[in-house]
């Protein structure tokens, strides 16, 4: 790669990403090809296109749950640049404890985990004893307006809206110094939604790197400095 | 996690049932604290890589490596019988998908767990009773039941108190074989619980072979996909799961109830 500079965080180099389906008759899908993409610390990039362009497939390839079919995923880990994309299981285990948060579109965790436990457990795994953890994540839930009645409740009955809200806390959790954001606010009414805004400020503001999806423009003007249109990006490519 | 090199490692590990391979070339590297799951049809050779794994089958190719507490790498298959027995008994761990296979169930259940202890030097009667009782207050069985014969519980019971015994020694590396098969779903889901919280509470590194997706979603940090004798894919668990490559791996995933 080029020379980053001090502050870049994620360099994204010729990504491409095609999925084969070799039980539809091997299908070939290819949905993103040749992309750039450099974002830096304390700056929050929100990924524009229409829906089915690549947006969500870009932060899973970025936290390791999609392979990339081409190209290098350079992240700041431990103070160098390293390419996901090149990394063993283990490794990229590591930056996911260390490096990378990530808040997906739905809650998808361990059936009949308490919600306290779910948002804590990042935190025990980063090395903080049970309690601070904990201390932790019932400050994060109180944040959320998760009434405390749910946190020793397994989210599965909650509310689309609260579910989104356990996700959230959890993402947070561990303030990794790159946060993927999938859709943070969808279900979310207006006082939650300007708690996760502010909560996203604070954390450009103590430099971490955001690449996020936001539907809502409201949302999306207040958190991002910058657009990064999926489509014209391909044409220009 | 220690810097200090995987637990486990094989190297181009094969064996052979007479003229018909069972599995071959399988390399891997297990971490400490790290779960590998290892899926694939009956008949894909898992079981019996697990075998071979775990110092139960000398395998026709290859070796494997075993880091111990002293951060040496150990020859498995190069040790004696009785070194790998010592092994067996003090660091590893087995937990066979028929409770019957790892329990002696002419024995009481207290006794099925004292008798790893007195394996490995115990000797103090109480302080025997003490922690086998221990132990199965950790796996949610009734300590009431301690002096049961292990014939008297249920599929499920039996499983944790298989569990209780192969825990109770403290082992660094534990292979368990289709857990939760043939338990009715609640008391899979339990078990499944059950042994998220111990792996994560002691660290413990594992190898599960199943041919259920559901268990390695919730246990294994990486897979292993096995068909024909062979490792077609192996990743991240969420990755295999969520962006499968091979098409016998999206065959399967896509089987999923």
């Amino acid at each position: 790669m080029e020379q980053p500079s001090a502050d870049t965080m994620i360099a994204i180099e010729g990504l491409a990403k095609r999925f084969v389906l070799h039980h539809q008759g091997g299908a070939e899908i290819p949905v993103l090809a040749g992309l750039d993409l450099t974002v830096r610390a304390g700056e929050c990039v929100a990924l524009v296109g229409p829906s089915g362009v690549g947006k969500s497939t870009i932060l899973r390839c970025l936290y390791g749950n999609y392979l990339a079919s081409a190209g290098h995923l350079w992240l700041r880990h431990d103070g160098r640049m390293v390419d996901l994309a090149a990394l063993e299981p283990q490794a990229v285990l590591a930056l996911r404890r260390q490096t990378i948060g990530y808040v997906s579109q739905f809650l998808r965790v361990v059936p009949r985990v308490p919600a306290l436990d779910i948002v804590a457990e990042p935190l025990i795994a980063d090395g903080l004893d049970e309690a601070a953890a904990r201390r932790r994540a019932a400050d994060l839930l109180s944040r959320l307006r998760i009434p405390p009645a749910l946190w020793p409740l397994a989210p599965a009955t909650f509310s689309g809206g609260e579910q989104q809200r356990v996700n959230i806390a959890r993402g947070f959790a561990v303030a990794q110094p790159i946060l993927l954001l999938d859709e943070p606010t969808a279900a979310l009414d207006d006082g939650n939604r300007r708690t996760v805004v502010a909560m996203i400020g604070e954390r450009k503001q103590a430099g971490t790197a955001i690449v996020g999806i936001f539907h809502d423009e409201a949302v999306r003007d207040q958190v991002a400095d910058r657009l990064f249109d999926i489509a014209a990006a391909r044409q220009a490519a | 996690m220690t810097g200090s090199g995987p637990i486990l490692t094989a190297e181009g590990l094969g064996h052979d049932f007479g003229r018909r391979m069972a599995f071959t070339a399988v390399d891997l590297a297990l971490w400490p604290g790290e779960v590998l799951g290892i899926v694939g049809e009956s008949g894909a050779g898992k079981t019996t890589l697990l075998r071979g794994l775990s110092a139960q089958l000398t395998p026709c190719r290859g070796r494997v490596l075993y880091g111990d507490r002293q951060g040496r790498q150990i020859d498995l298959y190069a040790q004696s019988e009785a070194e790998r027995r010592l092994l067996l008994r003090t660091d590893w761990g087995i937990v066979h998908q028929n409770a019957a296979d790892g329990l002696r169930m002419n024995v009481s259940a207290g006794g099925n767990v004292g008798e790893r202890l007195m394996a490995v030097g115990e000797r103090h009667y109480g302080q025997i009773r003490a922690r086998a009782a221990d132990w199965l207050a950790r796996v949610d069985l009734d300590v009431g039941r301690l002096d049961e014969l292990p014939s008297s519980f249920s599929g499920g019971m039996q499983q944790r108190l298989q569990i209780a015994r192969t825990l109770v020694t403290a082992p660094r590396l534990v292979f368990m074989d289709e857990p939760t098969g043939g338990l009715d779903v609640s008391v899979q889901a339990r078990l499944l619980d059950l042994l998220r919280r111990l792996v994560g509470q002691y660290g413990l590194a594992a190898v599960v072979v199943t041919h259920d997706l559901h268990v390695v979603r919730l246990l294994a940090h990486r897979l292993m996909v096995m068909k024909g004798g062979l490792v077609v894919e192996s990743g991240l668990t969420d990755q295999v799961l969520d962006d499968p490559q091979h098409p016998y791996t999206q065959l399967l995933v896509s089987s999923v109830l």
